[in-house]
């Protein structure tokens, strides 16, 4: 078999390709297959690495936006105290809360790195509201001991009572929600 | 089994054969990363706050035992050594980002390792499955089922639109990491391998080397591919992408070795068999040596070229040639590279005798 690419020399290498256009084969010689693979090795390690993708992603947003860059500075998590700077810079985000305050700025972004903003996939099984009845009764109950502590019993007592609501109304929660709506 | 044997065990029963297209795909490994509602992520967490990821972390296992239904090995990376770090890396238990720190670092690995839990890593839990073989199916099921459990007790950041909150937006959503390691020697040497690496980055997958320095050369022939989105797709719709590209790659990856037996079957048997000599004689083996040279031998094993030695051999070798495997199984860090260059030989002479001769014809 001649080389499909030079037609002169013996065909050894079978080159399978898939484009645009669908698949292509070929059969090449030697000196012309290993000129396919430099450059496509050429091209491999022009490739960027997913984070350079990121960082170009990142600082393009910056840029396009740059016309209300007193926005941003002023952006920063009250949980755990990041900026949208500090986010810019390291490409990663610092909490859950983060997520909500930056929610504005991420949106047009994760459209461009994931093509979509909008979860379609798992969801917890557990719904949030009770989640946030029990992490609530939590934040009480640590009230109330620090209350005890300082002997400020009409405190601890008032704290007590909100305990005793929220977990009857988690109870509630916890019991209808067999029915599975959500 | 016992923990010294995490370390000291080259097996791992999802490198064994006889999996799904198990001639070229060797495991099939569905990751989760999730995190819990309102603690700093990892990367922006103080000690105390590490400290609680993993309490709360701990405070679940016991149940988590249970419900995978088997006791889970307990690896505090500030306790192990820096090279049984380092092997839990090459037995693909742990991340190499997952030892740039080590304060309350912690992996949870099943007894039968088909299961790792990385405790602050880049996110507060990284949920690792994996199998053998072409099967992405039962370790999503498992991960999830994992997932179920620890929604069931701690409190996960989720939120209705951006799903999973992580601490790489690369990885919110779903926060599914979907891989497929691939052996492609017929690929790799009839130099359609770029192709594939194009396409599949077009098919919005990553692929790359597992081992060599990534971009200047592949070592082995062992490739890596995996979803790049996580957002805006069901876990189904992603698995179901991922899986119809590896059967694509399957059976390019055939019909590349059938044109190898076609065009080139006496170069080809040759070099199995002189591969095959090199690794049952040798004194002296780099990692990069054995890589390549167990790629061809496994390549005559799964062609029929050779029936001296099973199938078997290559995990065990795999995992027994590794640097780090071999200077921690004798205990020594500070070894020349002569020494451990000679230990390696050692290990595969054994590991190809212990594989060999029985059931196939003396030679
Ligand atoms: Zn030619
Ligand atoms: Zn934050």
């Amino acid at each position: 078999m001649v080389c499909d690419e030079c037609g002169k020399n013996e065909a050894h290498i079978h080159i399978m390709q898939i484009g645009p256009d669908g698949r292509i084969e070929k059969n090449l010689c030697e000196e012309c297959a290993s000129g396919y693979g430099t450059t496509m090795f050429t091209s491999r390690e022009k490739s960027m690495s997913v984070n350079d993708f990121l960082k170009g992603v990142f600082s393009s947003a910056a840029e396009g936006e740059e016309s209300a860059p007193a926005r941003h500075h002023e952006l920063v998590c009250p949980n755990c105290g990041m900026s949208y700077q500090d986010f810019q810079q390291t490409g990663k985000i610092g909490c859950s809360v983060c997520y909500d305050t930056f929610r504005q700025q991420l949106e047009p972004l994760l459209r461009r790195v994931h093509g979509s903003s909008v979860h379609s996939g798992k969801i917890p099984h557990r719904s949030g509201g009770a989640l946030e009845l029990k992490h609530e009764s939590e934040v009480l109950r640590r009230k109330l001991q620090e209350a005890v502590r300082q002997e400020e019993y009409e405190k601890a007592a008032e704290y007590r009572d909100r305990i005793r609501t929220l977990e009857k109304k988690l109870d509630q929660q916890e019991g209808g929600e067999a029915d599975g709506d959500r | 089994m016992a923990i010294g044997d995490l370390f000291s065990s080259t097996d791992l029963p999802w490198l064994n054969i006889g999996g799904r297209e198990g001639d070229v795909v060797l495991s099939s490994r569905i990751r989760l990363a999730r995190n819990f509602r309102g603690i700093p992520f990892p990367n922006r967490a103080d000690f105390n706050q590490l400290a609680k990821v993993q309490e709360m972390a701990a405070s679940i296992m016991p149940e988590m035992e249970l419900a995978v239904r088997q006791p889970f090995d307990v690896v505090d990376m500030d306790k192990a050594t820096s090279l049984e770090r380092k092997v839990l890396v090459e037995k693909s238990l742990a991340t190499w980002n997952f030892l740039k720190n080590t304060q309350h670092r912690v992996a949870f690995i099943s007894e039968s390792r088909h299961v790792s839990i990385m405790v602050n890593e880049e996110d507060h839990l990284r949920i690792q499955c994996t199998v053998n073989g072409l099967d992405l199916d039962a370790p999503l099921a498992l991960a999830s089922g994992i997932d179920d459990l620890v929604e069931s007790r701690l409190d996960v950041a989720f939120d209705e639109k951006m799903g999973y909150l992580t601490s790489c937006p690369t990885n919110l959503g779903t926060g599914l990491r979907a891989s497929v390691l691939l052996h492609l020697p017929g690929l790799v040497y009839t130099r359609n391998i770029n192709n594939i690496i194009n396409i599949s980055q077009q098919l919005g997958l990553s692929i790359r080397a597992s081992y060599g320095e990534d971009d200047k050369e592949w070592q082995g022939n062992i490739f890596q591919i995996s979803n790049q989105l996580t957002l805006g797709f069901s876990e189904e719709e992603i698995i179901g992408n991922l899986k119809s590209a590896v059967k694509e790659i399957v059976s390019h990856e055939r019909r590349a070795r059938k044109a190898l037996e076609l065009y080139r079957k006496d170069q080809l048997e040759d070099s199995v068999w002189r591969a095959y000599g090199v690794l049952c004689h040798a004194r002296i083996l780099s990692e990069k040596e054995v890589l390549d040279l167990l790629s061809k031998v496994r390549l005559g094993i799964d062609m029929g070229f050779i029936d001296e030695v099973g199938a078997q051999c290559f995990s065990e070798i795999l995992i027994g040639s590794r640097t780090s495997y071999l200077q921690n199984l004798a205990g020594n860090e500070n070894m020349s590279g002569n020494e451990v260059d000679r230990m390696r030989a050692n290990v595969v002479r054994k590991a190809l005798s212990e594989h060999g001769a029985a059931g196939s014809r003396a030679s």
